[in-house]
Formats: C-alpha cells, sequence, structure tokens
C-alpha cells in the first residue's frame, strides 16, 4: 500500500509536487478549495519568458496526476497531531492520517479595489492584469473598448505598499506589465503605451529582453512615477496623474483603458491553515520558511513542508522547481523520519 | 483688467498624451536607438560639457517625449563621444545627436 | 461611472451619530463669508428638526486656522481645544460638533495625537490647568455639522418644500461636490464615504432630488491653502488650482456646487470673479457662474427659507438663475435690503462676470 501524503492546494505548486510524488511512489491527496485545479495560473494566457501556453501547462499537468487523489471543492477542516504525523479531516467528511503534508495553498491576488484613488470597480475602463489575462483567453469584458488609443499599466499595485500591508515586491507584476504591453500592442497597434513603475525589476531570465523589444520594436513608453490617482472624464475616458520623476514634472494623461498590476498577497486561507497547525507566520504575513537560504520548503513543524507563493511572492518556474524539491524533502522524511 | 497684484500662474504639467512628439518620432526615424534609452544617467555622468552647460543625452531624450525645447541642453554638447562609449544600450549617441541637430535646422 | 462601485466603498466609510445632543461651537472665518449659515444651521436642526442644539458664547476659534498658517505651534491649538472641550463639558455635553472643516480635521487631528501619544495629553491637561483653571472630558462622538445634515437629510427631504429638480424639464439639477482637504483626506475613516468618494454632501443632494456629477479634479483641493493664500505674491497658485477645477468641470454643464468648508465655499465663489477678471472666462450659463453654496444654504433653500434671509445676496455669483430653476420664490428687489429694510446698497458689478 502507498503512503499518503496530503497536498493542500491544487495550483501549480501542488500538482507539480503530486506529479513528483508519484513518481517517487507515493500516494499525493489534492485538496483544492475550487472546482478546478490550476490555481491563478489555470487562469492566465501566456507565460514569459516563451509566451507558453498556461492552459497547455495545467492540462500536462493534470494529465501526468490523474493517478493522484483530487479532492475538488474541499477544505481542510482540522489538523491534528498524530503520534509520528497528522490526522487531516476534510470538509468532504473523508479523514486521512499521513506522516507528511505539504502546503502550497498559495496567494490571493491583491484586491486593487483597496487603492481606492484607482477606481477599480468605480470607473468604467480600470480593470486588472488578472481581468486582461481573461480576457486574452477569450472572456468578453465590456471595459475594454474595441480599439483603445491609450493604454496605461500601473506597476506595483498593493505591492511595495507599506500602507496597503504589502511591503514586498511581487516579482512578477514589472515583467508581466511588459509581456501584457506588448500583447495590447500586437491586438492594437495603433495604441499608445505607458507604463508607470516605481522600479523597474526585471530580473529573471529573457526579462531585459523583452523590456528592451517593448522600447525599440512596440515603442512602449516607460515613465518613472507611480500614478496617484484616476478619475473619469466627461466622455467616459480616464485621466491619470503621476509625476515624472525623472523630469520632476506632474503629468496628465487621458486613457482608454488602465491596467492595474495587482500584486500577490498573503492568501487568507493560508492564515488559517497556519492557526490550524500551528504553523509559523514570517513579517510579512506569508509562512515562515525554517529558514530563507537551505530550508526555503521546510516549516517549524515536522513532516509539514511548503511549496510555491505560500511563503511569498514567487514565479511559475520557482514556484514549480520548489515543488519538485519540496517533493524531495517530503520523501527524505519519509525514508528516514527526519 | 483689473489688476489684482497676482495672477493665474502657468501650471507646469505635461498633458503626456497631447504633447507634440513630432521631432522624437522624427527622431526615431533616423536613429531608432532614440527608443531604447533606460535613462540610467552615464551619459549625462560623464558628459564633458554637462557640469558646465546642463548637457545631458539622457534629459535631451527625455526632454523631447515631454514636448520640451531641448536645444540649450544640445547646444552645450562638444561631440567627443565619451556618452558612446559608456551608454550601456550601445546607442550611437553622436549620430544621434548630430541627427538631432539637423532635424533642428 | 458604475455607481455600486461607489455604494460599496460608502458602505465602508460609516460613522456612528448621535441623534440629538450636540455642543455646537462656530468657525471664526464664515460669520464673515456666509453670514447666514451658522445660525441658520441652528435654526434647522432646532425649529424644523426640533433637536437640542447647544452653543455657548464663551467659545473661541479652535486655533486650527492660526496652526495652518503657521502662526501658533500645534501644542499652542491643543491647549485652545482643550478649553472649548472644557466649555462642553462644563455644559453637559459629550457630543461635539464643529461648523468648520479645518476644525473637524484639527479636532480629529489632535484626539488621535493624544490617543497615540498620551503623554502630551498629560501635559496639555497640565497647561490648560495652569492657564485657566479648567477641565476636560474629550468628546464621546465628534461630527463636522455637515455630517450631522447628512444625517438628517432625508428629514429635511421630507419637510422640503423644494427639490433640487428643474422646474422646467423635471429634470435633477446637476450639482458637483466639493468637499473640503482636512474632512477626510487626514484620516479617511472619520469622513462619510472616505476620503476617496465622500459620501457625506453627494448624500445630500441625492437626497434633495439632484444628481451629482464627478468630474475629473473633483478632488482636487479648491488652492485655498492658508498661509499660502495669506500671502499675496502666493495667491497666483491658490486661484490656479480653482481655475484647474473649473476647467475640468466646464464640459459637464454643472449647475451648482455644494461644499462643506468655509474655505473652500468662499474661494470657489470669489475666484470665479477674479478668473473671469483676468481670462474673460464665465463658467455657468449666458455669462453668469456658477453658484457655489454650503450644505446650510441649500437645505434652507429646499426647506423653504427666504434666499435673502439665508445671505445668499453676499456671493459673489449670482444665485438667482438657481433660484428660478428649482422654483424658489423671491423678490429680487429686496436683495440687498438688510434687516429692518435698511438699503445695503448694490455693490458694483465686475467686468465679465454677471450679476445683478
Amino acid at each position: 500500500m502507498k503512503e499518503n501524503v496530503v497536498i493542500i492546494g491544487g495550483g501549480i505548486a501542488g500538482m507539480e509536487a503530486a506529479r513528483q510524488l508519484l513518481l517517487l511512489g507515493y500516494h499525493p491527496i489534492v485538496v483544492e478549495q475550487k472546482d478546478r485545479l490550476g490555481g491563478h495560473v489555470g487562469q492566465w494566457h501566456r507565460l514569459f519568458p516563451d509566451m507558453a501556453s498556461a492552459q497547455d501547462l495545467i492540462r500536462g499537468l493534470g494529465e501526468e496526476i490523474s493517478d493522484a487523489n483530487i479532492f475538488l471543492e474541499t477544505k481542510v477542516n482540522s489538523i491534528n497531531r498524530l503520534r509520528d504525523g497528522y490526522q487531516v479531516m476534510l470538509s468532504n467528511g473523508v479523514n486521512v492520517a499521513c506522516r507528511s503534508l505539504l502546503v502550497a495553498s498559495g496567494f490571493q491576488l491583491f484586491d486593487a479595489a483597496r487603492k481606492e484613488e484607482y477606481g477599480y470597480g468605480v470607473y468604467d475602463h480600470v480593470i486588472t492584469n488578472s481581468d486582461l489575462e481573461a480576457w486574452f483567453n477569450g472572456k468578453p469584458d465590456v471595459r475594454i473598448p474595441e480599439v483603445p488609443e491609450n493604454v496605461g499599466f500601473v506597476h506595483c499595485v498593493g505591492s511595495r505598499d507599506l500602507k496597503a500591508g504589502n511591503l514586498e515586491c511581487s516579482k512578477v507584476c514589472c515583467m508581466t506589465a511588459v509581456k501584457q504591453a506588448i500583447e495590447i500592442k500586437e491586438k492594437f497597434p495603433s495604441a499608445r503605451v505607458w507604463c508607470f513603475y516605481m522600479d523597474l525589476r526585471l530580473f529573471g531570465k529573457k526579462y531585459e529582453d523583452f523590456y528592451l523589444g517593448a522600447q525599440q520594436e512596440y515603442g512602449i513608453q516607460f515613465v518613472r512615477g507611480r500614478v496617484s490617482e484616476v478619475g473619469e472624464t466627461a466622455d467616459g475616458r480616464l485621466q491619470v496623474k503621476a509625476e515624472d520623476t525623472l523630469t520632476g514634472k506632474p503629468l496628465r494623461v487621458r486613457l482608454d483603458l488602465l491596467v492595474l498590476m495587482a500584486g500577490m498577497a498573503c492568501n487568507p486561507e493560508m492564515t488559517r491553515l497556519a492557526r490550524m497547525a500551528r504553523l509559523d507566520i514570517d513579517s510579512d504575513g506569508f509562512l515562515k520558511s525554517l529558514d530563507n537560504i537551505r530550508s526555503i520548503n521546510a516549516s517549524n513543524r515536522p513532516g509539514i513542508f511548503f511549496a510555491g507563493a505560500c511563503t511569498g511572492p514567487k514565479t511559475v518556474p520557482e514556484t514549480l522547481a520548489e515543488a519538485r524539491a519540496a517533493a524531495l524533502d517530503i520523501h527524505r522524511y519519509l525514508q528516514k523520519g527526519l | 483688467m483689473t489688476d489684482f497684484g497676482f495672477k493665474l500662474s502657468k501650471s507646469s504639467a505635461v498633458e503626456l498624451d497631447k504633447v507634440d512628439t513630432t521631432l522624437f518620432e522624427r527622431l526615431c526615424e533616423a536613429s531608432p536607438d532614440a527608443r531604447i534609452c533606460m535613462n540610467c544617467g552615464s551619459c549625462g555622468a560623464t558628459c564633458t560639457a554637462g557640469p558646465y552647460s546642463g548637457m545631458s543625452l539622457r534629459k535631451v531624450l527625455l526632454g523631447l517625449q515631454r514636448g520640451q525645447d531641448v536645444r540649450p541642453l544640445l547646444s552645450g554638447c562638444m561631440l567627443c563621444g565619451k556618452c558612446t562609449m559608456v551608454c550601456p544600450r550601445g546607442i550611437n549617441t553622436r549620430n544621434l545627436i548630430l541627427n538631432l541637430c539637423r532635424i533642428y535646422d | 461611472m458604475i455607481y455600486e462601485g461607489k455604494q460599496k466603498i460608502w458602505k465602508d466609510y460609516q460613522k456612528e451619530i448621535p441623534d440629538d445632543h450636540w455642543y455646537y461651537v462656530r468657525s471664526c472665518i464664515r460669520q464673515n463669508f456666509f453670514p447666514a449659515s451658522e445660525r441658520k444651521f441652528t435654526d434647522i436642526t432646532r425649529n424644523d428638526l426640533g433637536k437640542d442644539v447647544y452653543e455657548t458664547p464663551y467659545h473661541t476659534t479652535c486655533g486650527g486656522i492660526a496652526y495652518h498658517c503657521d502662526a501658533i505651534p500645534q501644542e499652542t491649538a491643543m491647549t485652545i481645544v482643550a478649553r472649548q472641550f472644557a466649555l462642553m463639558t462644563e455644559s453637559g455635553y459629550e457630543n461635539y460638533v464643529p461648523s468648520c472643516v479645518t476644525s473637524f480635521g484639527n479636532y480629529v487631528e489632535i484626539l488621535e495625537t493624544w490617543r497615540e501619544f498620551p503623554e502630551l495629553e498629560t501635559r496639555i491637561r497640565e497647561q490648560l490647568w495652569k492657564a485657566c483653571r479648567r477641565e476636560f472630558n474629550k468628546p464621546k462622538y465628534l461630527a463636522h455639522t455637515s455630517d450631522l445634515i447628512y444625517h438628517w437629510r432625508n428629514e429635511i427631504a421630507e419637510k422640503a418644500r423644494y427639490r433640487l429638480i428643474d422646474k422646467e424639464t423635471g429634470e435633477p439639477v446637476r450639482m458637483a461636490e466639493h468637499i473640503g482637504c482636512h474632512y477626510a483626506k487626514m484620516f479617511p475613516s472619520k469622513g462619510i464615504g472616505g476620503a476617496e468618494y465622500p459620501y457625506v454632501l453627494a448624500g445630500m443632494i441625492e437626497s434633495w432630488g439632484g444628481q451629482v456629477v464627478d468630474y475629473p479634479e473633483r478632488r482636487h483641493c479648491c488652492g485655498y491653502g492658508f498661509r499660502q493664500y495669506h500671502m499675496k505674491a502666493n495667491r497666483g497658485y491658490c486661484v490656479s488650482n480653482t481655475h484647474k477645477k473649473f476647467e475640468s468641470m466646464e464640459p459637464y454643464g454643472i449647475q451648482a456646487i455644494l461644499t462643506n468648508c468655509p474655505g473652500c465655499c468662499y474661494f470657489m465663489d470669489r475666484w470665479q470673479y477674479v478668473i473671469s477678471e483676468q481670462t474673460g472666462k464665465t463658467y455657468g450659463k449666458d455669462g453668469f457662474g456658477i453658484p457655489v453654496f454650503t450644505y446650510e444654504e441649500l437645505a434652507g433653500l429646499v426647506l423653504g427659507y427666504d434666499p435673502w434671509d439665508l445671505g445668499l445676496q453676499l456671493h459673489q455669483v449670482a444665485v438667482e438663475p438657481f433660484l428660478d430653476r428649482i422654483g424658489v420664490e423671491y423678490d429680487p428687489k429686496a436683495k440687498y435690503l438688510g434687516l429692518n429694510k435698511e438699503d445695503l446698497l448694490k455693490p458694483e458689478l465686475p467686468t465679465n462676470l454677471k450679476c445683478f
């Protein structure tokens, strides 16, 4: 009989970890709150840097974990310590005893409506990065004009924002903004596109190529200054204010579409799990790894491991690598009882 | 007109969508490199004329995109080529400056 | 504009406002700007609504204007405020309502500062005792007078003689609202509707039949800026801010502006004259300006008070087109008659701004 490993969260971290654990000969039980696997990535359209299809990634992972036990629309009700493991009670009535479990509960997209000055949910043409991906995926969106002339992207919405309770950089938004700005230019070649940023944090493989391409081939303009306020004009467009910090002058611009790069915030489900399993929370509000260099996957509790954005903002490849590392940590733990 | 002893002040705000960027667009046709400046400031830091005349190629390129008359900056340039050496994006700055002078002429 | 989106935000910023028994303090400048507004506040709340609104002649400025003009340090303002609270305590009240937005902001800022630094409150208590042998309780509830009119807006609507409806077309009057900076920008949670989309004035306009019109520079400061305005050399940029607001308002056909701050109301009214002299431009129909009202004036108008008793003849911008629009009865000849029908004399007329 194969040994159970409970994986909390069926996003890419949970799916990749389940895949690895199956290959290592375990019986992963994936518990997912939503009615589908794939998490945030499952809602995305294309992934940088290769513009791979997010749907293909999720489909591929899904096919490879068909032997895992997957509970959709299921929550963890309680986690109780046993002598050599945990008793996990699920909302569907199933009880699982396991020696090890993986927390892969991910992040919550920052609620852009909380930055009231940007008018998400108030003005007709303000959307988020996530809304734009859904539209790329074919979901109709009345907020996106048929042919927008002027489009703006606001970096750091709810990230690097002490007042919003989210001091950390969400890592992926700068690159996502550059990617989405290019995709908008591809759809609407006549559009003028401005990205409003505080710093451009383009740290990953090929990210700078995107930045250079955005300037060189697409004429996308990068304005260093955070948007301070959005209003609606008489003809239903947006009036956006920022400071051009490089010339020291205030700017105003009329836009037909404004895309807010909502960051990664703590998932309340993660906080609930932490309380249940007595897991430490770090100063940024995310789960606290045993240490942030060698043991990112390890928690303060024996047998409980982490993967992905439950410990902080991560890119897709980082999350997948962590999921594989966590699977290996679990394997070693179960072999040796570390 | 009644004299109140004060007048409406001129706003320094730049209306980004209404700024006339024809000159910048013409420059980009002649020197496509103009688009890829990332405002690092290396050119201004090393500029021979900069400390004495205010010249900085970064300011010239940004100013053009904000509708400013950049001739006063440009006129300080000594065409020494130091900015070409330091630009991390490899912009052919001397060529760009000469093209811009031609456009202004 | 997605109205439901605003409603969602409004729901997040509500504050508890007791229905009765308020200790009322006046503004130091409103008496001169719009002399009837404060008097009419007491008339409306006491006579029309039957509320207990108490004031004592011993109260003074809150010190906010001097604090904002760099004339006194905050600690001095705190001691003045402590005395004001002492008067409230001695009068047996615990709900405190100032009529000035900057006062309201001053009180909120001081109470919040004392909450963060209790040792400072102790020191102020000692200073007050040394200065005038008084002691005080902090108010249990603090509201601005516009909060109270907002709170009672539906009662006012029930008793209203006029509605904010264009008598000719049957359409709601198109109104902009302008909130004083010190109302909620410093402490958004203390304002009804918050600081980005305040509801305090919008709620009155809606309740009395008008339509609230949003415009891009709605949140922009009127430009008064206290110590800036008080230096003549800096007034250019004060008026420029008002100009910016009117330019932004222009395409919307706004028929009146409702304000809740002494300075905003004054400057948005008076600067229309200065702008018209300097640029030749006026922002209302047919060469008129856009009338700017205090919430007491607007409440008084819908309740059927005589416009000249409300002090509307002291506005720079002519209010008559607005009165005609909603059908208020008034005697044009009585505009410049004071108490006992004494002739106050007609003011000199501006060059470009049409006035009566």
